[in-house]
């Protein structure tokens, strides 16, 4: 065997010895995102198929949430960037090239579509509700005429903010770890998962609770069958990339990754998710609360898991 | 016009006189570097083979920073050299990860800063700093479209290698070896 010692006379701080630049704020956002754009799926799909009423919790109450975890996530965001007074930056260009541009042009059109797709709802959900100025009631009447039109564009915006959690990821083609474009679809199921997990959680109809335990099961399969996949393109990629998916596979990350992303927050809940269907009687509370924080544990290791892997040359 | 700069590894001694000369002409803040020394010790005792290299931004002609820069702050300049604006940096540092060399880092102030090749010298007709000190004369810049120019006669007649040419980066700061 050939030795190599690399000595550095490099020592930036967050840079070296291992890249440390992005902490709990961009993990933290990445999973705020996800499920907000999971919730905003299933509201608008359902919208779209006339089940509103079936599906009062998925359609009408869930969205209620989304303005707030848009809120925290871009406050988190905010608190990550190291000159944030010059933030407006971001809104003087167009960048197609950075995911990130596209990604706070997504954000900058979702949030404030995302209010408006609540206050469609609300009189729907408290019958006492009073707009108070006519001109407000104009505007809502108006949003409820096109509330086909405005469901079509937060489903596409919706898939767009899911998938480029991702994909901000493996845009970075410095850290092998991130390079794989199945990070955007499996952010995506991901954070779908977490949103019906939620939705069947809160909802009282059995109907819609077992619809959603139903496409949770689905998804969650979907979401394992993405990271047997995300190991074995890794696997038959560069040495970079054998050595980022070792660190899966004996080596830092595999304990934290295997027990708790796969065993407690995938292979445990869709169990007992599968149990719950044939009425074994499940405290509700279990498999939503293992499902939502192993999306949560998921974005935290796929983020340390991308900076600690490298090229070395 | 593409500036680019070739060390050659069989002068190079490790005398850390570039990152000095780098870090006052740029006053660079402390504890931080734009250049440093990479020593890399290869076989086992006593087959050893050493190689040593002065290391910098690669002012890369497809740059990963460039492309994943949310708002153009990471541009390129005059002649290829990659450079940051820091009043249009956010400090989001995308550019950080996505640099296979780890070649930038947070200034203290918040933007992302890195090596300019000392463009405001060479606008002047100049050496970058760390070029003009080497005691060994290990370092040349200059432009690679002048073949009559130092870098590219050097490039022409000795073997080189460049740093991660797989990462498809188009690196322009060479190794002679």
């Amino acid at each position: 065997m050939i030795e190599e010692i690399i000595t550095s006379g490099r020592m930036n701080p967050e840079i070296d010895p291992v890249l440390h630049v992005w902490g709990w704020e961009i993990p933290f956002y990445l999973f705020l995102g996800g499920i907000s754009a999971g919730i905003l799926i299933f509201s608008a799909y359902f919208t779209l198929r006339n089940r509103q009423d079936e599906l009062p919790v998925a359609v009408k109450w869930m969205p209620i949430a989304v303005p707030f975890l848009i809120g925290i996530g871009l406050i988190s965001l905010l608190l990550d960037l190291s000159h944030v007074l010059y933030a407006w930056q971001l809104f003087t260009n167009i960048r197609w090239e950075s995911p990130m541009s596209w990604g706070a042009w997504t954000l900058m059109i979702i949030t404030p579509l995302s209010i408006a797709w609540v206050a469609i709802w609300l009189e729907d959900i408290f019958p006492n509700w009073d707009w108070k100025f006519d001109e407000v009631k104009t505007i809502i009447e108006w949003l409820k005429a096109q509330r086909r039109i405005l469901a079509q564009v937060l489903i596409l915006l919706s898939i767009i903010l899911g998938m480029y959690t991702g994909i901000l990821l493996s845009a970075f083609n410095a850290r092998p770890f991130w390079n794989t474009s199945i990070l955007g679809p499996l952010f995506l199921t991901s954070g779908l998962s977490a949103s019906a997990a939620l939705i069947s959680y809160f909802s009282k109809s059995e109907v819609e609770k077992r619809l959603f335990t139903r496409i949770d099961i689905i998804l969650i399969g979907i979401e394992l069958f993405m990271i047997i996949h995300l190991f074995m393109g890794h696997l038959a990629g560069t040495q970079v990339h054998i050595q980022a998916a070792q660190m899966f596979l004996g080596g830092a990350f595999t304990v934290q990754f295997w027990v708790f992303v796969v065993g407690l927050g995938l292979v445990l809940p869709v169990v007992l998710e599968i149990l719950e269907l044939k009425h074994k009687y499940i405290p509700a509370i279990v498999p939503v609360v293992l499902i939502v924080a192993g999306n949560l544990m998921l974005r935290f290791i796929v983020v340390n898991a991308g900076q600690a892997s490298r090229w070395l040359y | 016009m593409r500036y680019a700069m070739a060390v050659d590894t069989l002068k190079c001694v490790g005398c850390n006189d570039c990152v000095v000369a780098c870090q006052t002409e740029n006053d660079v803040p402390i504890g931080h570097c734009r250049d440093w020394i990479i020593e890399k010790t290869t076989g086992t005792y006593p087959n050893l083979q050493l190689e040593i290299r002065s290391e910098r931004c690669n002012h890369c002609a497809n740059a990963p920073c460039v492309r994943t820069c949310p708002t153009e702050a990471s541009h390129y300049a005059e002649g290829g050299i990659v450079l940051v604006e820091e009043n249009e940096c956010i400090g989001c540092k995308a550019c950080i990860t996505s640099c296979p060399y780890d070649a930038r880092y947070i200034h203290p102030e918040g933007y992302i800063d890195k090596c300019t090749f000392c463009i405001h010298r060479v606008e002047k007709g100049q050496n970058p700093a760390c070029v003009s000190v080497c005691p060994t004369h290990a370092m040349i810049f200059g432009d690679l479209d002048d073949p009559n120019s130092d870098i590219s006669r050097a490039m022409a007649t000795r073997k080189w290698k460049s740093l991660i040419p797989e990462a498809g980066t188009d690196p322009k700061v060479f190794y002679l070896i």
